[in-house]
């Protein structure tokens, strides 16, 4: 996996030192997750946690070679979220690379969970497939939402979270020897999703519109060039996946993008898996346009959402999967030959949730919204701050991240190393020297922000 | 050029008349992955359903009607109303708190140290550590050796992962003068047993206490199982879900604390079971850190975390019953306790009404043979399910009373052979077993 993004990532991005640094700032991301395991070990040491531990054979015996893991996982086990979540739980560490709020979830979500505790049955298990109340609630949000009737039985799925939706989907609809359209930068665990599958990703970058300048640069100036897409699809496209707004970059595809896509769908009958988690989180100016909702698609497409990043509930790991019964039956036979059920207190309080905020769509008190409205703030603090410093962020339309640029600042890291990319050193470089919980931070900060923490970051700036 | 065709085809359809657009052209190559042929009957699915359809007197799938300890109710409440943390992402293969009291609880019980961060892994229920186990270890056209009756997803979990199921039958051993009466009457043969193992074998299930038949596998019987794992080389997966719910004396060994087995077993285990509360869906796999590693990759490739309030609270639960165990508090002593009272009663009404059931020594349930009941089985949509599968249906749509047929725990070759005996789950309020009992007399009236 690291090997073809590292690749990916020298060729797509010729245009000079300037642009290749930005771009190898984006790269990071993928660096991020795509750490070898000497660079994991040495990121590991300065992240101060022992997160790769020599296995101790002394407790037990040598294992024998039959007891070597199957093929499909060969090649899958480094993930860099395993070893940042690990600094979650040293104190003396800020993580700022996994994307979770630090500010609470709302009161009425969390109340919603409490009361379910306290209901016997809903301490048992619930309907495989999703708890009847919860995906009622999913059928009339997102009913509305698509503009057409949502059956809650067969045309919704609850998973453990987006992330299980995503295997879900994989799972169920992608064969051995399929090909995967995926686009740069994307969510990490795509990739070994797809390789899990035995399929093989197929990768194409958004770039920079080359004419524009560095300052002031917004995700919506990172474009899929069509024609390069059409290439990509072949006779062995069996999906291509979208994840909009997306994460790292922050870009909402418009209507535009989204029917050059649909178009390529339905001329090489490739089915659509539409990450779709942060739709709430929509910046003034921008919309949210789900992809099924276009003429061909919504047979061909799984539209994927998250409880964690609608109601800041991370922690609660539940997502679902939205499409049509012939495709949702294929999710539901692997869910119940996986994990079967989802906890049921945690659907029940999610359900609340919904239909609370669905009394409210289209008014500010709504959660959908004010959430947006409150992070935009931080967004546009941060933004400033970055740039007040000399960097230059690439202004999310959407989402948790911001990226960002640091060229500009010229920081010089021949004592870091010599053998890794720029961008890497750098982040190594500003753990190391300049980060410390509690204390000052300088100018140089994150590469990829998640913004959620601005008042703890700005506090520090003060 | 057929699914350029057909995909043509869509377009003008979608064009042509934007309501009768028929999907099965969308896509003339095949949708779903073959991975998942083959396993899209599912009978919890089904009879969960059917449960619900009818008004009925649930004696069918494995959960208690009564409410979990208060104390545990209380542990997530407080977690709920914790800090913002409670709410976030955790540690992926668990949360730090409780899988530093599982190390240490069942350290102890095991009487070998356990690394937390290396040996366990925390997963969706114990359902998902199966499938991690499953995905992790079992190769396309590996063997792995179930023991019938069996819990039914050890048979799908194995095809999906491309393996091979190769079945073994605990068989009533007939006693002087009569039937077989109780789970321990039921045992494996050494030689059959011996003859499945062979040099594809990569893993062997067991499940002990085992559902449906209740079966507490004893010391011998495990080391019989041990020798042969040892002189194969092969993985031992140990699904202990019912493991403190032993009756009359009988005993929980775990197959992980015998010699040579703790390298090559993974041992399963679930905080639903554990505290009644089986719609938290905390479950664990516990094994040598060299297995569990895959078992984690998997994970991290499929769900990545588990919430976390619910794995805080089952962490406080443990910290309880570290503290209480053996003692007279402990739920893991009391739960038992108060299950027997239950199962001594269902089996009363059983054998009263003329049903024969087997004394589980363990776990949730208890089957019981069918064959001597007369009963006019006449509903077509039945028409070509196996006897125990139509007289269940027939005893939820005539009688309100939901059970199991026991021919969904045995291999498709072997249900045949297994028709005539349902499954009661006796983990439900006295009130519930109250209600079948009068629906069990009437009947027998």
């Amino acid at each position: 996996m690291w090997l073809e993004l590292e690749r990916s990532r020298h060729t797509h991005f010729p245009l000079g030192i300037h642009i290749f640094l930005q771009l190898n700032i984006v790269g990071l991301f993928f660096s991020y997750m795509n750490i070898t395991r000497r660079t994991l070990s040495s990121a590991c040491r300065w992240i101060n946690i022992n997160c790769i531990r020599n296995i101790s054979y002394s407790q037990c015996a040598m294992t024998s070679s039959r007891h070597i893991n199957s093929k499909r996982i060969e090649g899958l086990d480094k993930n860099v979220w395993v070893a940042f979540t690990s600094v979650a739980a040293d104190p003396t560490i800020v993580n700022l690379g996994q994307g979770y709020p630090d500010i609470p979830p709302p009161a009425y979500v969390k109340e919603a969970l409490a009361n379910a505790a306290a209901v016997d049955k809903l301490n048992q298990y619930t309907r495989g497939f999703g708890h009847p109340s919860l995906v009622k609630a999913l059928s009339q949000v997102y009913g509305k939402v698509y503009g057409h009737q949502i059956d809650p039985f067969k045309e919704i799925l609850v998973t453990v979270g987006g992330y299980g939706s995503l295997f879900s989907t994989m799972q169920a609809l992608v064969e051995v020897g399929d090909e995967v359209i995926i686009i740069e930068p994307f969510f990490d665990c795509y990739v070994p999703m797809v390789r899990m599958a035995g399929a093989t990703p197929v990768l194409i970058p958004l770039r920079l519109r080359s004419n524009k300048e560095t300052s002031s640069v917004s995700s919506a100036d990172w474009v899929l060039d069509p024609e390069e897409l059409a290439s990509k699809f072949t006779s062995k496209t069996k999906a291509i996946i979208i994840n909009t707004p997306n994460n790292p970059i922050g870009k909402i595809f418009t209507k535009g993008e989204l029917q050059t896509i649909s178009d390529l769908c339905i001329k090489h009958d490739t089915l659509c898996i539409s990450d779709e988690v942060y739709e709430w989180l929509i910046y003034k100016g921008h919309q949210h346009i789900k992809i099924a909702t276009l003429p061909g698609m919504w047979d061909r497409t799984i539209t994927i959402s998250s409880a964690g990043k609608t109601f800041s509930v991370t922690g609660w790991k539940l997502g679902w999967s939205i499409g049509p019964e012939h495709l949702i039956k294929h999710l539901q036979t692997v869910m119940q030959n996986t994990l079967y059920t989802c906890p049921t207190p945690l659907q029940e309080a999610v359900a609340q949730g919904l239909l609370r905020d669905y009394e409210l769509m289209g008014q500010p008190e709504c959660y959908f919204s004010s959430l947006a409205v409150e992070l935009e703030g931080k967004r546009d603090r941060m933004a400033a701050i970055l740039q007040d410093v000399g960097m230059s962020p690439i202004i999310p339309e959407g989402g948790y991240f911001m990226c960002v640029d640091v060229t500009p600042l010229n920081q010089d890291l021949p004592h870091m190393g010599d053998d890794e990319p720029y961008d890497y050193k750098f982040v190594k470089w500003m753990i190391k020297e300049k980060v410390r919980k509690n204390q000052q931070l300088d100018a140089t900060s994150y590469l990829r922000f998640k913004w959620h923490t601005i008042p703890f970051i700005y506090l520090t700036f003060v | 050029m057929l699914r350029r065709v057909a995909a043509n085809v869509a377009v003008n359809s979608w064009k042509g008349n934007i309501f009768e657009l028929d999907h099965k052209l969308i896509m003339a190559r095949q949708l779903h992955a073959r991975r998942i042929e083959g396993i899209d009957k599912n009978i919890w699915v089904d009879f969960t359903q059917l449960a619900a359809d009818y008004k009925v007197v649930n004696l069918g799938q494995g959960f208690p009607d009564f409410s979990p300890p208060s104390y545990i109710q209380e542990a997530l409440c407080k977690a709920v109303n914790g800090g913002c943390s409670m709410h976030q992402y955790t540690h992926a293969f668990g949360h730090p708190p409780l899988v530093s009291i599982l190390a240490k609880f069942f350290g102890r019980v095991v009487g070998h140290e356990i690394d937390a961060f290396e040996d366990i892994l925390v997963t969706v229920g114990a359902y998902q550590a199966l499938f991690c186990t499953f995905q992790a270890l079992v190769d396309e056209d590996d063997e792995v050796i179930i023991i019938e009756p069996f819990f039914d997803c050890y048979q799908p979990m194995v095809k999906m992962a491309g393996g091979k199921g190769v079945y073994v039958p605990l068989r009533p051993v007939s006693m002087e003068g009569g039937k077989a009466l109780t789970s321990a009457d039921w045992v494996l043969s050494s030689e059959e047993l011996a003859s499945k193992f062979n040099p594809r074998t990569k893993a062997i299930v067991i499940n002990t206490p085992n559902n449906p038949l209740g079966k507490v596998y004893k010391r011998e019987e495990l080391q019989v199982i041990a020798d042969l794992c040892i002189k194969h080389d092969v993985v031992c997966i140990s699904d202990e879900v019912y493991e403190w719910l032993t009756y009359d004396g009988a005993k929980h060994v775990k197959i992980a604390s015998l010699p040579g087995m703790w390298e090559r077993t993974v041992t399963i285990g679930s905080g639903g079971k554990s505290f009644s509360a089986t719609g938290w869906k905390v479950g664990w796999a516990i094994g040598a850190g060299p297995i569990v590693k895959h078992l984690k990759t998997v994970h991290q490739n499929s769900v990545y975390h588990c919430a976390t309030a619910a794995q805080e609270a089952v962490a406080q639960g443990f910290q309880r019953e570290y503290e209480l165990f053996g003692t007279p508090e402990s739920y893991f002593l009391q739960l038992p306790e108060m299950l027997n009272q239950k199962r001594k009663k269902l089996a009363t009404c059983l054998e009263s009404v003329g049903l024969q059931p087997i004394l589980p020594e363990g776990g949730y349930f208890m089957i019981s043979d069918i064959s001597s009941l007369k009963v006019d089985l006449n509903d077509p949509s039945t028409q070509d399910e196996p006897h125990d599968y139509r007289f269940v249906k027939w005893l939820i749509k005539e009688k309100g009373l939901a059970t199991i047929p026991v021919s969904a725990f045995y291999s498709p070759e072997h249900r045949k052979d297994f028709q005539n005996y349902i499954r009661f789950c006796f983990v439900k309020e006295d009130s519930t077993l109250n209600a079948a009992e009068d629906i069990l007399r009437k009947w027998s009236d």
